[in-house]
């Protein structure tokens, strides 16, 4: 009977975008008079301000709360429905789904807005930044572990191949930002199937030890090396990227523009945090949609079928040498525009910033987000970020909190945060395919 | 002639597991190798198809020589397995796995084979967006021998498939590989310990003893014999 209630169908995500831009519309015109407009006393007088910057927070926010009320509604409402005739497979897989699309989004829309809400909060721009780097590489890294589950422990080393491959052919031979990210990407890559090929029949624990020393002999390398990497101190003043070859500097150069001067800003440290920040917002969002795509291609689905059953793979005439390189060298490649992105954005690397405990924190991410999935190393690398900067205030117990959450993710979620794995393909429409074969019955 | 095995050795690290196998196989045929536990039946399948590789001797199917080729390349050739233990990708869902079988195989087919397995496993397309490790037993058989038919294999091998399943399902198996030889024509060569059963459908028989052919006959007279009678059919070996 209750079905009967419920019978009619939830709102598609373009009606609830046009329900929520309405009530964003209506929010704009009752705002300009409450919230956009506001006297303020000049000497005596009164005189009227505006306050569109609150005005469009409180837009945003009405935009925002209307699709996120709509979606409570509706989910409450299907789980009433899937509660009425049983839960079954199928609608709790798509209940997972439009979870995943509905946080997916948001943490877009959140991220591409950030930056405008704190164009003036030095700290929080920086931080937001650092997050997507751990995403990047968390991405990165879910290649090799996630989908082809080959347990990777230096995953460092080829952040750092990137990191010293910008560093060295701009500060000796000059080149530029974009023109080294494609160079250092598939130097990472070679490295990757340099890696990839003497331990090609180990797997597990073994794998994971001869990782692991890869990863070392690499940051070794760098520190001992000294007239190529120099050594423990590194090399500094790499030059940052320019914004189409508009520099960040207080000061345009000769017979040319700033960033500032060509778009007739007062110069601001700022401009150039926030193109950072954008930057690498775009380097992840482009290995998003390189890694999605690709795990729907013949590659992709490979990898989780090594993952799975190597022996099932070979009987397939799968050939699981290719397989494992593939899967090492894109992953690779990815930690090395990462570690570009890296380079460029500190000015200054040392292999310091390579430890083993970097590779730990990375693969901490994509185990703590729900191998394979990408929305889960979204959240891991968020949380793993920002845990210890909190914890900043507790000084000395800050790993031990860091620890703990880690400790208490896992068993709460031991799958990880997103442990739901999206089929790489699926029915047009499930349920009315499921009603066709009741039907049949 | 659609397999030959001639003189076939095979070790695993210094366990001579096979020792001088000659086994044939022709067009349209079930051929099965019965024989105890430890015999060498799965290891006979497996350096087959070149894991471990045969130390002496030649295997030749289809009428080349496909001894020293790599496990994918022979897959490639046309020979698919039903593993030992159905090896299905278990967190995949059930249309990922048949198309996983499908890999290797001409796209154009892929249609065609797809309706052709849910034709025969109707069950597998009820399912189809289910997570292959939520099947029974008996399903995921099903699903491994739909996922190696994707390929259009010249021929299947079958490693033990009613091994752990349920009677009903046992049964099913047998009517399975029984229809695909007579009404598709698929040569099948199938290893089990379930002798009598696997007797029943097959053409011919070999049984193995100690990585050695001790016997060679059609169905009916293996089935008649007195020593295998003794060793495998009374006393428990009955399913």
């Amino acid at each position: 009977m209750s079905t009967v209630v419920f019978a009619h169908h939830g709102m598609t995500p373009a009606e609830r975008l046009r329900d929520a831009g309405w009530i964003a519309f209506v929010a704009l015109i009752l705002g300009v008079p409450l919230i956009g407009l506001t006297t303020v006393d000049v000497g005596g007088r009164l005189a009227v301000d505006t306050r569109f910057g609150l005005l469009a927070v409180a837009v945003v926010a009405a935009f925002a709360g209307r699709l996120a009320l709509r979606w409570a509604i509706d989910s409450l409402r299907a789980h009433k429905q899937s509660k009425a005739r049983q839960h079954t497979a199928d609608t709790l897989s798509s209940r997972a789904r439009t979870l995943s699309m509905v946080l997916g989004w948001m943490a877009l829309g959140v991220s591409i807005a950030l930056p405008i809400f704190f164009s003036d909060n030095r700290y929080v721009v920086d931080t937001a930044t650092t997050v997507l780097i751990y995403v990047m590489l968390g991405w990165g890294l879910n290649v090799v572990v996630g989908l082809a589950g080959l347990l990777d422990l230096g995953y460092v080393a080829f952040y750092a191949v990137g990191a010293y491959s910008y560093a060295l052919l701009s500060t000796q031979y000059g080149w530029g930002f974009w023109e080294a990210l494609p160079v250092s990407g598939a130097l990472a890559a070679m490295f990757g199937i340099l890696l990839g090929y003497p331990i090609l029949r180990l797997r597990g624990d073994y794998l994971a030890i001869v990782t692991l020393g890869f990863g070392e002999i690499i940051r070794v390398v760098l520190l001992n090396w000294t007239e190529f990497s120099g050594g423990p101190n590194g090399i500094s003043s790499i030059p940052r990227p320019s914004f189409f070859g508009l520099e960040f500097t207080r000061s345009a150069p000769e017979g040319g523009h700033s960033f500032a001067s060509f778009f007739g800003l007062e110069f601001s440290a700022m401009h150039r945090l926030i193109f950072l920040y954008y930057l690498i917002l775009v380097l992840a969002l482009l290995t998003h949609a390189f890694v999605s795509r690709l795990r729907k291609l013949p590659v992709g689905r490979a990898w989780e079928a090594l993952r799975e059953d190597e022996i099932a793979c070979k009987a397939m005439g799968m050939n699981t040498t290719n397989i494992k390189l593939s899967a090492f060298a894109i992953g690779a490649m990815l930690g090395g525009f990462a570690g570009v992105f890296f380079a460029a954005r500190q000015g200054f690397i040392s292999p310091e910033s390579f430890t083993f405990s970097e590779s730990a924190i990375i693969l901490a991410i994509v185990v703590l987000g729900g191998m394979g999935s990408q929305l889960g190393v979204v959240l891991a690398a968020t949380l793993l970020v920002l845990i210890p900067e909190f914890g900043r205030n507790f000084a000395e117990y800050r790993m031990l909190l860091f620890g703990m959450a880690m400790v208490l993710i896992m068993i709460w979620k031991p799958g990880g945060l997103l442990s739901h794995r999206e089929p790489t393909l699926r029915l047009r429409d499930p349920r009315a395919k499921a009603a066709t074969t009741e039907g049949a019955q | 002639m659609m397999l030959t095995m001639e003189g076939v050795h095979a070790h695993y690290g210094h366990i001579h597991a096979l020792r001088g196998i000659d086994v044939e196989v022709q067009v349209g045929e079930i051929v099965t190798l019965i024989g105890a536990n430890g015999a060498g039946k799965s290891t006979l399948m497996m350096s087959l198809f070149g894991n471990p590789k045969a130390s002496a001797g030649r295997i030749v199917f289809d009428g080349e020589d496909i001894t020293r080729l790599t496990t994918h390349e022979i897959a490639r050739r046309g020979i698919a397995l039903v593993p030992e233990g159905r090896r299905i990708f278990p967190r995949m869902t059930v249309l990922e796995n048949l198309q996983l079988g499908a890999a290797h195989a001409d796209p154009a087919n892929y249609d065609a084979d797809m309706a052709r397995v849910y034709a025969m496993f109707p069950i597998l397309q009820e399912r189809e967006s289910q997570r292959a490790g939520t099947l029974s037993g008996g399903e995921q058989q099903m699903l491994a021998i739909g996922r190696a038919l994707m390929s259009r294999p010249k021929l299947l091998l079958l490693d033990e498939p009613s091994l752990g399943l349920a009677p009903i399902y046992i049964r099913k198996i047998f009517q399975i590989v029984r229809e695909l030889n007579r009404d598709h024509g698929m040569t099948i060569l199938l290893v089990e310990q379930n002798a009598n059963q696997a007797l029943r459908v097959a053409h011919r028989g070999y049984v193995l003893q100690h990585g050695e052919i001790t016997l060679a006959g059609s169905g009916a007279e293996l089935l008649a014999s007195p020593e295998v009678r003794a060793a495998y059919l009374e006393g428990g070996g009955h399913g």
